[in-house]
């Protein structure tokens, strides 16, 4: 375009808007098809009308929620993610799941610094521009706090995708391998632990074995592309692909190696298991294979007997989804659903399922094997194991029922 | 196509290219960014102390006596004044001997397995309004007092980096610190499974009011 027919066309645009832009809207009802409806008969908003964007002012129920008569405030609290209204595998950044000790700090990315001292050869201490200038990795990681579903141990609560599975998401996490930053400073051979601490106001400390931080562990400072939203650990969070949530330390500023196990009351008051017997259950990391229906669900009730894509999500702390099944008679029979690429490993996976609804009662419910072997159990199998005071770690298949008008609603099976 | 020969060559340069890469960076201080960090900015930023030793426990003390009026002050509008916990605030007291009821209450007293790890909690995380504000000495006050609402240690008692270890705490020895898990071992069926005439909802969301509304604005429910 030369620069005369540039400059014409912006008189045009000018000339355009200086009119006002009321044309004639014709009622909608009386066109024959294809009527234009006001948006195609006037001009939208522009560039850096919004410098940022956010969704469609339709889609404002689509947001994070909490349970305001769980916690006796929001800044230790938990806000679940939207299930229901995503498609993909990626969390957007500002639907990711919320889990508080002492609220989000504002950081000034500028005075944030991370030490890691301890057993090591050489102390550092490094500020954000020193972590950015290291070898990048990116990856692809669900983090699940592990009270996911804690509600549903005993019964069938929480009549809701997003409040019965929103504490999962997943997002493209960049920074760097924290085993490039222990071999910088160089792990003295006694070191068989790492204390992990956050710089908000809880101080957050975990314990972790120094194999899985040299494993595949992530120091991060981007989520999907940008940087890390600050409920999500800005500007830096430790990644721990697998492991639950608690451990992926956000606002991540000291790393201390050690021979032994710190015991954190995040580890030991919190964050462990109590089994029937009395006994506890601690340092247990990993997010066993889970996958759920995310459609239909309450949230998303089916429109009349007709044919139907069953959706969902699996995702495993072992590794890949090998196969996720689906039934719709709560459980007599199975049949494979369709994994859709990308299958990533400790991230989540998508399915779906064609259904034909007769329109009579259904049970719908999913069940993964990852490929481990290792197959998502019934709440009833897992209660045997762990009774329903564990609180943490209910992996277990969930059942939808669908009524004939459609909706639906959670159920356990005995 | 590549011989056999030439895709074995192939792979020994890759991984003795590997190996050299993997030498040189875990040399410490390869990349020679960031700055060493000094025996006085460790000591400013390392404030843990490891529960079952107490490893990492300042000097310091403190005595349930004192404990009482930090208490009162900084910590009782949430935790009670006798840490029975006001409204949905956690109890520091309690429980003992509920653990395998069908209503547990963990506890400081009935669940925590080791002391130090309340001093360092106290120390890093409270009081809730202002984390890491407290000096040490009042942070072992707390630590005794709070052992002390919980029958734990004698009202006499002087908490300080020696003693708070060997506080003998009643759930301590119910920890397993090794995952058995996978704890089920289910096979994926496919067919017939289980007797459709068995299939029966044990448990319904279904009328139970708990759940706060998923659309329009936050709700702001309470319990019932
Ligand atoms: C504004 C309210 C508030 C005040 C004041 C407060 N706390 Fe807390 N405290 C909390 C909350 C909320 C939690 C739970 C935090 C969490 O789980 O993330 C908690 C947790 C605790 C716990 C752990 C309980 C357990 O069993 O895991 C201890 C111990 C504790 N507080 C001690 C104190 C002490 C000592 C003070 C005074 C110095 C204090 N708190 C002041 C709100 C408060």
């Amino acid at each position: 375009m030369g620069r005369r027919s540039f400059l014409g066309l912006g008189a045009a645009l000018t000339g355009s808007l200086a009119l006002g832009g009321k044309p004639a809207i014709a009622n909608p009802a009386q066109e024959s098809p294809p009527a234009d409806a006001p948006w195609s008969q006037s001009i939208g908003a522009g560039v850096v009308d919004r410098p940022y964007g956010r969704p469609a002012d339709s889609e404002a129920s689509v947001i994070r929620r909490n349970v305001p008569w769980l916690t006796a405030g929001t800044e230790s609290s938990v806000s679940f993610s939207p299930l229901q209204e995503l498609h993909g595998i990626i969390t957007p950044n500002g639907l990711f799941f919320e889990r508080h000790h002492a609220g989000w700090p504002s950081i000034d990315p500028a005075q944030h610094k991370l030490m890691i001292h301890g057993l090591v050869e050489r102390p550092l201490l490094l500020t954000m521009k020193d972590i950015l200038r290291f070898p990048q990795t990116t990856r692809v990681h669900f983090i699940e706090c592990p009270a996911n579903g804690g509600m549903n141990w005993r019964a069938a609560q929480m009549n809701s995708l997003q409040f019965s599975h929103g504490m999962v998401s997943c997002a493209e996490w960049t920074g760097v391998r924290l085993s490039t930053l222990l071999e910088e400073v160089g792990v003295k051979k006694e070191a068989k632990w790492a204390m992990v601490e956050g710089a908000d106001g809880a101080h957050m400390n975990r314990s972790l074995p120094l194999d899985k931080c040299l494993d595949d562990c992530l120091v991060v400072y981007a989520q999907n592309g940008e940087a890390l939203r600050p409920e999500q650990g800005y500007p830096l969070r430790l990644v721990v692909p697998g492991w639950e949530g608690n451990v992926n330390i956000k606002w991540l500023r000291r790393i201390k190696l050690g021979e032994k196990p710190w015991h954190s009351r995040e580890e030991t008051s919190k964050y462990t298991d109590l089994m029937p017997d009395g006994m506890s259950r601690g340092f247990t990391w990993l997010m066993d294979a889970k996958s759920v229906v995310t459609f239909p669900c309450p949230e998303k009730p089916l429109d009349g007997p007709g044919l139907y894509e069953i959706r969902g999500l699996a995702w495993t702390g072992n590794g890949k989804v090998k196969r996720v099944d689906v039934s719709t008679d709560g459980g007599v029979n199975w049949q494979a659903a369709r994994l859709h690429e990308p299958i990533l490993s400790k991230a989540l996976t998508k399915f779906t399922l064609p259904w034909r609804w007769d329109g009579r009662p259904a049970l719908v419910a999913s069940r993964v094997v990852d490929e481990t072997g290792y197959v998502q159990p019934t709440i009833a199998q897992l209660r045997a194991q762990r009774g329903s005071n564990s609180i943490y770690h209910n992996n277990s298949i969930q059942t939808w029922q669908v009524k004939p008008d459609g909706s639906v609603f959670n159920v356990q099976l005995a | 196509m590549y011989s056999s020969r030439k895709i074995g060559l192939l792979l020994v340069a890759v991984v003795l290219a590997a190996a050299c890469a993997r030498a040189s960076a875990a040399e410490p201080g390869h990349f020679g960014y960031g700055s060493v960090a000094t025996p006085a900015q460790i000591a400013g930023w390392d404030i843990d102390a490891r529960g079952e030793d107490g490893t990492g426990l300042p000097p310091g003390k403190g005595t349930v006596d004192r404990g009482a009026d930090v208490y009162a002050e900084q910590c009782a509008a949430c935790h009670g004044t006798f840490g029975e916990g006001e409204g949905r605030f956690p109890k520091l007291v309690g429980g003992v001997g509920s653990l395998r009821d069908e209503r547990p209450e963990p506890t400081v007293g009935s669940y925590w397995p080791f002391a130090p790890t309340l001093w360092d909690y106290i120390n890093r995380a409270m009081p809730m309004p202002a984390p890491h504000t407290l000096s040490s000495d009042d942070v072992y006050a707390l630590t005794a007092y709070i052992l002390s609402l919980n029958d734990l240690v004698p009202a006499e008692f002087v908490a300080d980096r020696n003693s708070l270890p060997k506080v003998k705490m009643r759930n301590r020895d119910n920890f397993i610190w090794t995952d058995p898990r996978p704890d089920t071992t289910a096979k994926p069926c496919m067919n017939a499974c289980v007797n459709a005439a068995d299939v029966r909802i044990a448990s319904t969301a279904e009328g139970r009011n708990l759940t706060p509304r998923t659309t329009g604005p936050l709700d702001t429910m309470q319990p019932k």
